[in-house]
């Protein structure tokens, strides 16, 4: 039962379920949802003894073992409460939810996403390893802005929850770096490790980068200032997300890593600056933006930011007291916040509005909401039997008590109070006005009601919580807290009480302050809105982080843009120039420090065969490169030349396999490109482009280009060439070729066994290759000059009979003069396919295989193409290319997975010896049967590609075929 | 032999990377044709050049690379030629298809070679 691995991937499996229901089914999907939730909770709860008296849950999966990294969840008290918080409030509001989204809102993704976010909350709490609290901490990130962003065609929502990914994603990656510099400093990860090397961290010069990155990951996150606007933009999300989210959960989470942290990186002026002071501004700044709000949700989200201000301030303090008091504070905050939001969200749902301006009166209607969100917004105010008076009482006292620089311990307690004194502003704004006051305004969108009794249940638990702690908070959360705040202050927990009443003393007094200051301040601010005066938050302009976001965001955007247009081009000719002008530059500069000199292997003597056979192949690589732009037939021709001596290359120096594999490569490629050329444009021989200097300059840079990096090619060639080679793991395949692989071709030992995964997915490339053009052309659309019937074919008159020619009445062009091929090809297919069947078969010891088998096959089938014509074979023969490459695929692999199937690694080869009669005895290595699965890849991809390409000329002819000639100018005759 | 070798594998090489420097996408596909022979030659050597020492396995000859070619340049250049060939056809595709769509060869799409 303490499986926490199970406990994280419980609400992650809820969301995979939600996913599959029907979209709109509300009820259905809060059960499962709920349902899960509660499960969860019911779960954490139960495992409160074990974590009671500082007891810690430990479990360890290896996850990435070869880099120490293993996935570590760890559950003491502080990640049991956090727990707590996330699974309990989640389930309320996943009933809440019920109620409050709207039959025609596609649910299913609102239920996916909040039990995704519950499941990567759980995530980060449980963590007992800082890069998987970042994981998840980023998983937050983005489920949030899919939250945020749910009711996606409104423009705010989209804005809002772009803002929250921003910010939140960039302080996430902050935070990594962060991360990597503790891990750096500790040597380890494991937030174990980490805990108990406080003093290592502090006092290591690389701390106050790691102490920076870190806030700044925790400061955006939990909307600390200068980070806080993107919080209020996030009121765009429906209300269920916004009272789980911001203020139970996701910014919660910030708060969360400096208390994790707190032992490890508190203690320093520097984090008592840092943190204090963001904590002390976002404090006063949140509460006094709050009191101008004229939004139910917005007066909340500023509220909300001013309590977590007031929390990262109590961490700052460097006091274990302090400490403990955030930890409270956090646990308060949420309780009293989540009810609110959720009572903002009847009162939205039951007028139609959330303008503070508007509502009024609303206790005559809605009793029990108001009663509700009465007592909660009390105890936001801090008002005494109610649980956010207890952690304020025990923050002001702290503020009384410090001891530090005079000017602060005059300081804080006045801004304590001065923050006080704004909360009950706010919250008798958000109580009182709306729920008091002049009877209810006709002119509401709608008329309210009361909510429906299962709306407000969660609600009411929450206030009752809220009443409890209040009223009894030694026996109700005593022992809650104390095991929850034991970890965060090392260990040891300060003497504290948790009382109500701890007689006349500082903090009482400035919590009356406070009150009776803010039950004044109200009433100034009333009459200063009803005569229009104070609308808007006076003297907050400049601090509008929201502004310097967008400025910030519109000056990178701008710089990428300029970016982008200096450095790149949509030109392809000088992206190639670029890359293989750095790739040279790269060379040169790695080369930087050897001499260029020439080693000392015993050269192989010239032959002069081999010398004219390579100044032919050299002449033929030149002219095709010149001729490519003049004669594409000639190109070709002459490509096929230098492919020919390379292929005699190979098996000059003893590579057999390597020269058939080239020499049926360049046949089946030859005649691709025969197939293409047809629809290529022809060249305009009559418009010839006067030659600028620019042309010859660019033709000049090329050249150069080309010269400097073919003689670099060479330089380095002959450099290798002269030395011998390291053949570290060469010697390794030779010597195991006959005894494991059970053949003495090695290279095709190699291909089908030692590297056969390397094949497999090589013939993957193929078949996805095939299946590709096969795709592309299905669409192509030839121009339309290339339609028309072959100038050649056009130009015969029509009266024109022999006994082998009839262009105008035959489809297929070769099935007149094809004749004498064309028999040729039939009596000779039998005999390719034998030659196919020796390649195959003696591959594993001679030169041959699966490639080359498959080629010779494909290359005779496709001479029956070419000298019968595209109909006259597939009247008689249907092959299946897509059939071979599936079947071929699924052997090759099926080869492989039979190995893992006998408990061998995937692929590992079997050779079966048997005798046959009359053949005698025989070996059957697993590894034919692979091969054979290569062969029928190829056999299959090469004739899916080359009929694909061939059947765009019966497709492109079939308007004007072969019954209705292309008109041809009648010659008078 | 070696000089002629290295020598031919500038040249393949050289001819390569300027007729991928064209405007016209027939010459790129050529070029790029080129090319791999280039370097399916310059991996090929990467193993020293011999003669008369395929590695096929004869019985009684000691498999040591005294007696036998290096495998492992050949098993990498088998499957680069056959790669090359995917490539190549799905180049020449490509090439259709854009002269299809386009109207033109030219490499960028556009009937004007603009600077």
């Amino acid at each position: 039962m303490t499986s926490l691995l199970v406990l994280v991937l419980l609400p992650l499996m809820g969301c995979v379920v939600t996913m599959l229901l029907p979209t709109r089914a509300r009820t259905a999907l809060a059960w499962v949802a709920g349902l899960v939730s509660a499960a969860a909770s019911a779960w954490v709860l139960s495992l409160f003894p074990h974590v009671r008296d500082g007891g810690v849950i430990l479990q360890t999966i290896a996850w990435i073992p070869s880099l120490g990294l293993d996935l570590v969840f760890r559950m003491d008290g502080f990640a049991w409460m956090f727990a707590v918080l996330v699974t309990v409030i989640g389930a309320l509001v996943c009933l809440y939810s019920r109620y409050y989204m709207s039959p025609t809102d596609p649910v299913a993704r609102f239920y996916t996403c909040f039990l995704a976010f519950m499941g990567s909350m759980l995530g980060i709490v449980l963590s007992g390893n800082l890069i998987q609290l970042v994981a998840f901490w980023e998983l937050t990130s983005v489920v949030s802005f899919l939250l945020i962003g749910y009711w996606n065609h409104r423009a705010d929502a989209q804005r809002g929850a772009r803002m929250a990914l921003i910010v939140t994603g960039a302080g996430g990656l902050a935070l990594f770096g962060g991360v990597l510099v503790i891990g750096h400093i500790v040597g380890t990860y494991e937030l174990d490790a980490i805990l108990e090397s406080g003093d290592r961290v502090r006092t290591h010069p690389l701390y106050p980068v790691a102490l920076t990155l870190v806030l700044l990951g925790a400061f955006t996150k939990s909307a600390q200032f200068p980070f806080h606007f993107w919080l209020p933009r996030a009121m765009a999300a429906p209300t269920p997300v916004s009272a789980y989210l911001h203020s139970a959960t996701m910014v919660k989470a910030g708060v969360f890593l400096l208390a994790r942290l707190w032992p490890v990186l508190s203690g320093t002026e520097l984090w008592f600056w840092l943190v204090g002071g963001a904590g002390a501004a976002t404090l006063l700044v949140g509460s006094f933006i709050a009191m101008f709000q004229h939004d139910l949700k917005r007066v909340l989200a500023y509220s909300t930011i001013s309590h977590l201000g007031l929390i990262t301030l109590l961490l700052g303090l460097n006091s274990p007291l302090a400490a403990v008091a955030g930890v409270f504070h956090i646990l308060n905050h949420a309780t009293f916040k989540a009810s609110l939001f959720m009572a903002a969200g009847i009162v939205d749902h039951e007028t139609g509005t959330r303008d503070i301006r508007r509502l009024q009166g609303l206790m005559r209607r809605m009793p029990h909401t108001g009663t509700l969100a009465l007592v909660a917004s009390a105890a936001m105010a801090g008002v005494p039997l109610l649980n956010g008076f207890l952690s304020k009482e025990m923050f002001f006292a702290e503020t009384v008590f410090i001891s530090a620089h005079p000017w602060i311990e005059k300081g804080l307690p006045v801004l304590a109070t001065l923050a006080a004194t704004f909360a009950v502003v706010y919250s008798l704004r958000f109580g009182y006005d709306i729920f008091f006051g002049r009877p209810i305004a006709p002119d509401l969108p709608r008329q309210p009601e009361e909510a429906p009794r299962w709306m407000r249940i969660p609600v009411e638990l929450l206030v009752i919580c809220c009443l409890v702690v209040g009223i009894i908070p030694a026996i109700s959360v005593g022992p809650a807290l104390a095991a929850a705040a034991r970890p965060v202050v090392g260990g040891v927990l300060p003497e504290y009480s948790l009382a109500v009443w701890h007689g006349m003393s500082a903090p009482l007094v400035m919590s009356l302050m406070a009150i009776v200051g803010g039950i004044a301040g109200y009433l100034a601010l009333r009459r200063a809105h009803r005569a229009g005066r104070l609308m808007n938050a006076p003297m907050t302009g400049r601090f509008n982080g929201r502004r310097l976001f967008d400025h910030a965001l519109a000056g990178l955007t701008r710089l990428s843009r300029t970016t982008v247009e200096l450095l790149s081009t949509h030109r392809l000719q000088p992206q190639m120039f670029t890359i293989i002008a750095v790739a040279l530059l790269l060379a040169l500069l790695a080369a930087r420090g050897f001499p260029l000199d020439w080693g000392d292997r015993a050269r192989l003597p010239a032959a002069q065969a081999f010398v004219i056979l390579w100044v032919i192949g050299m002449v033929c690589a030149v002219s095709a490169a010149v001729m490519a732009k003049f004669h594409r037939l000639v190109a070709i021709t002459l490509m096929g030349g230098a492919g020919l001596v390379t292929c005699l290359t190979f098996m000059w120096f003893s590579a057999p396999d390597l020269a058939l594999t080239q020499i049926v490569v360049e046949m089946i490629t030859t005649i691709l490109f025969l197939l293409g050329l047809r629809w290529l444009p022809m060249r305009l021989e009559g418009v010839r482009k006067r030659f600028t200097l620019r042309d010859g300059a660019r033709r000049g840079r090329d050249l150069v280009l080309a010269v400097a990096a073919g003689s670099g090619l060479a330089a380095l060639a002959y450099a290798m060439l002269t030395r011998d080679a390291p053949h570290s793991i060469s010697p390794f395949f030779l010597s195991r070729a006959l005894p494991e692989g059970g053949g003495s071709n090695v290279v095709n030992i190699m291909l089908v066994d030692f590297r056969a995964f390397d094949t497999l997915g090589e013939v993957t490339v193929l078949s996805v290759v095939a299946l590709t053009v096969y795709a592309l052309l299905r669409r192509f659309r030839p121009p339309s000059e290339s339609i028309e019937q072959p100038h050649q074919q056009r130009v015969l008159p029509q009266e024109i009979a022999t006994d082998l020619v009839k262009p105008h009445r035959t489809g297929d062009a070769g099935l007149g003069y094809m004749m004498v091929p064309a028999v040729i090809a039939h009596l000779m297919l039998p005999v390719s396919v034998l030659v196919a069947v020796h390649f195959f078969l003696r591959g594993h010891n001679q030169p041959g295989g699966g490639f080359v088998a498959g080629l010779v096959i494909a290359i005779a089938f496709l001479m029956q193409y070419l000298t019968s014509g595209t109909r006259w074979v597939e009247e008689r023969a249907r092959f299946r290319p897509p059939l071979w490459i599936a079947s071929g695929l699924l052997l090759a692999a099926g080869t492989g997975l039979g190995a893992v199937a006998m408990g061998y690694p995937f692929l590992t080869t079997h050779t079966a010896h048997f005798t046959v009669p009359l053949i005698g005895e025989v070996h059957l290595p697993s590894a034919t049967f692979f091969d054979l699965g290569v062969f029928s890849v190829v056999v299959g991809a090469a004739l899916l590609i080359l009929t694909a390409l061939a059947h765009q000329s019966i497709r492109a002819h079939r308007p004007t075929a072969p019954e209705t000639p292309a008109p041809v100018p009648a010659r008078s005759g | 032999m070696e000089a002629l070798l290295a020598i031919v594998i500038g040249v393949l090489g050289g001819s390569g990377i300027w007729l991928v420097l064209r405007p016209r996408t027939f010459q790129v596909v050529m070029g790029l044709t080129l090319l791999s022979y280039a370097v399916n030659l310059f991996i090929f050597c990467v193993g020293s050049l011999a003669i008369d020492k395929p590695p096929l396995v004869r019985a009684g000859v000691a498999t040591t690379l005294e007696n036998y070619t290096d495998p492992m340049p050949q098993a990498l250049v088998l499957t680069a030629i056959v790669i090359g060939f995917a490539t190549t056809a799905l180049f020449l595709v490509v090439l259709l298809a854009s002269r299809g769509l386009s109207g033109t060869d030219h490499v960028d799409g556009t009937r004007e070679e603009e600077p």
